[in-house]
């Protein structure tokens, strides 16, 4: 009796009969499931006379995406520069998902971003100067030069670790410590796809249901974690399924679509603040970049797949979409786009001034007093 | 605050006499009769109790909200103490058994310990760790935890070896500002106070008070040789110098009560005016906290040695089921007494 041995694995993510990155995000726009009476929907672009919001939010949507990723160019350059130690990473696609989490959340709301929402911190208010510190390694950086992860504790974002998945028990303790005082406030955790695919992700998300907490947790699905794309990462058909495991609310949200991903986080939220448990939002959005700064990913990215996401690059869609609502011109654009410029610039001017701590600082506050 | 004996709400008596048990669930009770802000999470704790009673009647006075029973997600909870704790509240974990712990292990070592240092903000939370043997509990129910979290710089270790610490120890670890680990030991939990050594049956004091993290404790004066122990081996190594006493041996004891941070110029001090130590701790002996207390001896205290410095501790292998070789594993009085003789006599 002969055995037919395993498929080889393809060295490089080569996609034939199986459902590649591309077809995951294709597929998507065709599904809307009610399952339990929950929506599990791909939403169709929002309509903006239901969402109330005025020309200046709009714009604001605009400018916040631009900035966060014009201090993502600049942090680049001063890596390359030697100005940045140690790594860097980048959201560049995600801008749409990290502007909108970030404006859904009221200020006493609790925001805990990944690694590459930077566009998260700015929306939420960072200051440019401290974050440039921050990249910096500055002694007057968030972290006065201690961690390469950052939050905010005045913005009441708490930042992740390195370790995948851990944020959302954390997550989950926030939304508890909001419950337990009855505050009215939610949080939101970021998480990649690749979270998913951690204990904790469920440990946590089944802790947020089991007590109704209010927490919305955002799988950031930009098809690769790393250089494994999603196909080697789980089997069922999309990832906001498994909210019905936990008995939670899931939606599947595209993020190059910024007024849509704005609408979902804040339905999300408000519906986490009103008591009705934790929310779970796929959000499919491109990495228009690597990994991180060292990572090559046109190297094992198909070069369709960067084509068809470089064609959906939210801030490009979101220019498009106010240019046809009368809301921005090549003026208006260009305006921003020197505006941005310049707040940056003075950042980075500031924080190149700034010290480097003394290495005795070190020793410094281990414990809390 | 204490816990009012007649009202029949209290869990236990604030009589002089608590037992071990008694003295842990005092605290925790006290506490939160004293601070809102803390709650208990654990498995089986609120419904059950706790697997060994320690929180039986908190969920009827303190309600669901405070007294948690959390599913089998020890790293979940754990992140989720942690996380409230960053928002202010007091949790206090309950670990069934200090073995669980390594399935938590992230959460308190690569999160929760780095937190204020790294970012700034307080994580004031608790790990109660039952920890160490019992009479053939196997190799998952019986581990003494703290030499997997030694190394971990904004933890605390504390390892009460009386009532009276117990309750102490604990009610300062929950109004500390860090991630404090409270080893709790599962043979005390039941030992009627006339059997633990003299210097541990220290009367409770009916008044609120703490023990501070960070304080050694010499449970008995000697000038001999100096003992360094915690936890259960402080019953051993006190019954040990009685026996060394019979033979003219005058052992002083010093019980570290806290682990991580360590009174480390008890430990100076008591060499100084004896000459020779001997180490006891039940934990494995490689790699064991009496390991880094040998080295500080030796790095800073070499000219007041008249001995080398010997340690007596369970031997390196996973703990075995079957009572010889359990017995042959553990550390024990007779040990320690013969390893006061040898150190005596070099």
């Amino acid at each position: 009796m002969s055995v037919k041995p395993p498929k080889p694995l393809p060295e490089t993510p080569v996609l034939e009969d199986e459902l590649d990155g591309l077809d995951y995000f294709r597929d998507l726009q065709n599904r809307h499931l009610t399952i339990n009476g929950l929506k599990l929907c791909w939403r169709p672009k929002a309509e903006l006379e239901a969402l109330d919001l005025s020309d200046k939010e709009l714009r604001r949507f605009y400018e916040m995406m631009t900035l966060g990723r014009g201090v993502e160019e600049q942090v680049d350059v001063l890596f390359r520069q030697g100005f940045v130690p140690g790594t860097a990473f980048f959201g560049r696609g995600n801008e749409a998902l990290s502007v909108a989490a970030a404006l859904a959340l009221k200020d006493d709301d609790t925001l805990i971003p990944m690694h590459r929402n930077v566009s998260s911190h700015i929306a939420r208010g960072q200051d440019l100067a401290q974050l440039m510190c921050q990249f910096m390694a500055k002694a007057d950086g968030i972290t006065k030069g201690r961690d390469i992860h950052f939050g905010n504790r005045d913005l009441n974002i708490i930042p992740l670790i390195s370790h995948i998945g851990t944020m959302i028990p954390v997550a989950v303790g926030a939304a508890w410590a909001s419950r337990y005082r009855d505050d009215g406030t939610a949080v939101l955790g970021i998480s990649g796809d690749g979270a998913t695919s951690t204990g904790d992700f469920h440990q946590g998300l089944n802790l947020a249901a089991v007590h109704r907490l209010p927490l919305v947790v955002v799988v950031e699905n930009n098809l690769w974690a790393y250089k494994t794309p999603i196909r080697m990462q789980f089997a069922c058909k999309t990832l906001v399924l498994r909210a019905i495991g936990y008995g939670i609310p899931g939606y599947l949200m595209d993020a190059t679509d910024m007024v849509g991903a704005y609408e979902i986080c804040r339905e999300a939220v408000v519906r986490a603040r009103a008591g009705e448990g934790p929310i779970l939002i796929e959000s499919i959005n491109p990495r228009l970049c690597g990994h991180s700064i060292y990572d090559p990913y046109r190297d094992y990215v198909p070069p369709e797949e960067i084509a068809a996401w470089e064609s959906r690059d939210p801030i490009l869609l979101y220019r498009e979409r106010l240019r046809s609502l009368g809301l921005g011109d090549d003026s208006y654009f260009e305006s921003v786009d020197k505006q941005n410029r310049a707040r940056i610039a003075e950042a980075v001017t500031a924080a190149k001034r700034s010290p480097m701590p003394e290495g005795p600082q070190a020793m410094d506050g281990v414990y809390a007093p | 605050m204490s816990v009012d004996a007649q009202s029949g709400t209290g869990p236990s008596n604030v009589s002089a006499s608590l037992s071990y048990r008694e003295a842990v669930t005092a605290a925790l009770w006290e506490e939160m009769e004293r601070d809102p802000d803390v709650y208990i999470i654990g498995e089986d704790i609120a419904i059950g109790g706790g697997a060994f009673g320690v929180t039986k009647g908190f969920l009827d006075q303190f309600g669901l909200k405070r007294v948690v029973d959390a599913p089998l997600s020890e790293s979940g909870f754990m992140g989720m103490a942690a996380g409230s704790a960053q928002l202010g509240l007091r949790p206090v974990v309950e670990m069934q058994f200090a073995d669980f712990v390594s399935d938590s292990f992230k959460m308190l070592v690569n999160y929760a310990a780095g937190v204020y240092y790294r970012q700034g903000g307080e994580v004031p939370m608790v790990v109660r760790l039952p920890a160490g043997a019992l009479k053939s509990a196997g190799p998952f129910h019986s581990c003494n935890p703290e030499s997997w979290f030694y190394h971990t710089p904004g933890l605390k270790i504390v390892a009460p070896a009386s009532p009276y610490d117990a309750k102490g120890l604990l009610k300062a670890a929950i109004r500390d500002n860090n991630p404090v680990l409270y080893l709790e030991y599962k043979k005390l939990y039941n030992l009627p106070l006339d059997q633990f050594p003299e210097p541990l049956r220290t009367q409770m004091p009916a008044k609120d008070f703490v023990v501070p993290i960070g304080e050694a404790r010499i449970v008995r004066e000697g000038e001999d040789l100096t003992l360094i122990t915690h936890g259960t081996m402080v019953l051993d190594s006190l019954r040990a110098a009685e026996m060394a006493s019979e033979e003219g041996l005058e052992v002083e004891v010093i019980d570290m009560r806290s682990i991580l941070p360590f009174d480390r110029e008890a430990i100076l001090c008591s060499v100084k005016k004896t000459g020779r130590v001997l180490i006891s701790h039940e934990d494995l002996k490689t790699g064991g906290v009496g390991a880094e207390w040998a080295a500080i001896l030796a790095e800073e205290a070499f000219e007041h040695l008249d001995a080398p410095v010997r340690r007596v501790a369970a031997a390196d292998v996973p703990l075995p089921y079957s009572p010889p070789l359990e017995d042959f594993f553990l550390p024990n009085a007779e040990k320690i007494c013969e390893a006061i003789r040898e150190v005596a006599g070099f």
